[in-house]
């Protein structure tokens, strides 16, 4: 059974379309990336499918509720953890946890239990009776992934878990994460704007941009479509002749010239890299080094949206930056 | 449509957090206790015209103040709304299955006997002060008169935090609100004394026949009908719950 299935979804608020005929399947135990810059429509997908908004047009079904029919048939079978903190920072992490079962009609033996199972799993046991106001942000996440898993939902939406957590912290919320998923066989949906946690996390991704799915895949998926392998050289010689030169193959797709730097974007650089050096040993041009990247989720994204992550937009030095880097990815 | 069990949840939050804030008890009882003791202290030998000569000015402000009292703390209960919104508490609530009925209801039932409690703390702190000591009977009678009197403004507080998103705006109008309402009451001196334009505003305000029932009940004196007072206040509390019920329905939690 799918645990989500979206079809048509569309949100409007006035004439401004927030998000725009979406359609996915998000089958059961999956991860699933939904990976989009800031004010793509995310938020407003997150809020449609947890049942806060009501969507303009099209359909969801989560854990087999109908959106529109049985919305109580929905939230009783998901979490969700928000991108802002929404803890009552006034409140003991325990009596968060406890609170938030009593909602959900939770006996009260039962209750204990489970507060004791969640907090174990993200490893706040000892912390629990303290006030959530003296947490760090890393505590109160985790503290909110315990609160999301305490009534065993079937599906869990993560709404940018790791945004501004330090790096250790994101590490360990990864594999609370994966842990979740893997044995509990809950249902994930994750949002993210960074590429590496999708990567990381994810087993297929959706790119998402001005409220539209642009990219639907495996986080290696997007990479192939991208297709080619940047290879950058450092030219001893004349740089012209040589960039002339591999011009003219028919497996190089693009070259751009920076000083004694040439970046070639080529295919199958397994084949094609000693003919590199092959041609620039004809011209008698030396070589003096070389580097090999694949592209990454960014580079997919940025092939795709012909934007870079949306949140530098405006700034015209990385405009200058992106649009070189469009050429080269051209 | 009543999830009990939310109700209880949520009043049970306010308790815990009101008992928890000791300055946020002691900030909402000194105001009404500054004016009890020296607007009733000072004016103690006044004699108001229209007030019969058996009753002193301090047994006439008491119920005042206790009135006094209830609006601004059930007023205020909407701040509580606005922070909930602000710290994403209230949209957390909102994704649980919890009914939309029930929360609103929890949130009045925890603001309601937070405001009463104050009230009682000033009726007590007056007794002290020479207020003359009420029979128990009249003290829980003039408690049904404060869940009505709480119910009223609450819901007037939630309706306008299920419109507005910020702190200040929301204490701003909250204020330029509740004072007249609390002057127009009759709280600090008989409404028989206004001039009859005025006296208009006053028969509108819904705190007018709060006091008169509180007073009518705590020192025997009022100037409308207890039963008259009882009739409009009760009214007025229903239509004020389905009220905000309606705008919580339609609300935008974030």
């Amino acid at each position: 059974m799918n645990a989500i299935r979206i079809a048509g979804l569309t949100k409007k608020f006035g004439d401004f379309i927030a998000v725009e005929d979406v359609s996915f399947s998000v089958e059961s135990g999956e991860l699933f990336g939904l990976l989009c810059p800031n004010g793509a429509g995310k938020s407003t997908i997150i809020n449609m499918l947890t049942t806060l908004l009501i969507p303009t047009a099209g359909d969801a079904h989560i854990t087999g509720y109908d959106l529109r029919k049985n919305p109580d048939g929905i939230r009783n079978n998901i979490g969700i953890i928000f991108q802002d903190p929404s803890l009552d920072i006034g409140l003991t992490g325990r009596e968060n946890l406890d609170f938030h079962a009593m909602m959900y009609n939770i006996s009260s033996n039962e209750r204990k239990i489970r507060v004791k199972e969640v907090l174990d799993i993200v490893g706040m046991a000892d912390k629990a009776d303290i006030l959530v106001e003296n947490y760090s942000g890393g505590m109160k996440r985790r503290l909110e992934i315990a609160r999301g898993l305490i009534h065993y939902p079937k599906v869990l939406f993560l709404d940018e878990p790791t945004l501004g957590l330090d790096a250790q912290t994101r590490r360990t919320i990864w594999d609370h994460i994966r842990d979740l998923n893997r044995n509990y066989g809950t249902s994930v949906i994750l949002t993210t704007h960074y590429m590496e946690e999708a990567d990381y996390l994810c087993d297929r991704i959706a790119i998402i941009d001005h409220g539209k799915i642009i990219a639907l895949d495996t986080p290696s998926g997007p990479k192939n479509c991208l297709r080619g392998d940047l290879v950058s050289l450092t030219i001893e010689g004349n740089i012209d002749h040589i960039a002339d030169a591999l011009r003219g193959k028919e497996w190089v797709r693009d070259i751009v010239q920076n000083g004694k730097m040439l970046d070639v974007i080529i295919s199958d650089y397994e084949r094609n890299i000693p003919d590199i050096f092959q041609t620039a040993g004809n011209l008698d041009i030396g070589i003096s080094s070389i580097s090999l990247s694949k592209p990454s989720l960014e580079d997919v994204f940025i092939h795709l949206t012909g934007s870079t992550i949306r949140e530098q937009e405006g700034s015209r030095k990385t405009d200058k930056h992106d649009r070189m880097r469009r050429r080269m990815l051209r | 449509m009543i999830q009990r069990k939310v109700v209880y949840v949520l009043w049970r939050r306010e308790m815990i957090k009101y008992f928890r804030v000791r300055s946020r008890i002691v900030g909402a009882i000194a105001m009404p206790a500054f004016l009890l003791v020296f607007q009733g202290m000072g004016f103690r030998r006044v004699e108001f015209p229209g007030l019969p000569g058996s009753i002193g000015y301090f047994q006439y402000l008491v119920p005042g103040i206790i009135g006094m009292t209830l609006l601004f703390t059930a007023a205020y209960a909407g701040m509580s709304v606005i922070m909930d919104k602000q710290f994403g508490f209230l949209k957390e609530v909102m994704v649980t299955p919890a009914s939309r009925v029930s929360i609103v209801l929890g949130m009045i039932c925890g603001s309601a006997t937070t405001s009463i409690l104050q009230a009682l703390v000033i009726l007590l702190m007056s007794v002290l002060l020479g207020f003359r000591l009420p029979l128990i009977s009249a003290v829980l009678s003039s408690i049904v008169i404060m869940v009505f009197i709480s119910m009223i403004f609450i819901n007037m507080g939630l309706i306008l935090s299920s419109r507005l998103k910020d702190f200040h705006g929301f204490s701003t109008i909250i204020n330029f609100i509740a004072f007249p309402l609390f002057l127009l009451s009759g709280a600090l001196f008989p409404v028989s004394n206004l001039p009859a334009p005025i006296r208009v505003l006053s028969y509108l305000d819904p705190l007018t026949y709060g006091v008169d029932a509180l007073r009518g009940i705590l020192i025997g004196y009022c100037e409308f009908s207890i039963v008259q007072d009882v009739f409009i206040l009760s009214i007025l509390s229903v239509l004020m719950v389905c009220a905000s019920g309606y705008f919580f329905k339609r609300a935008e939690m974030f």
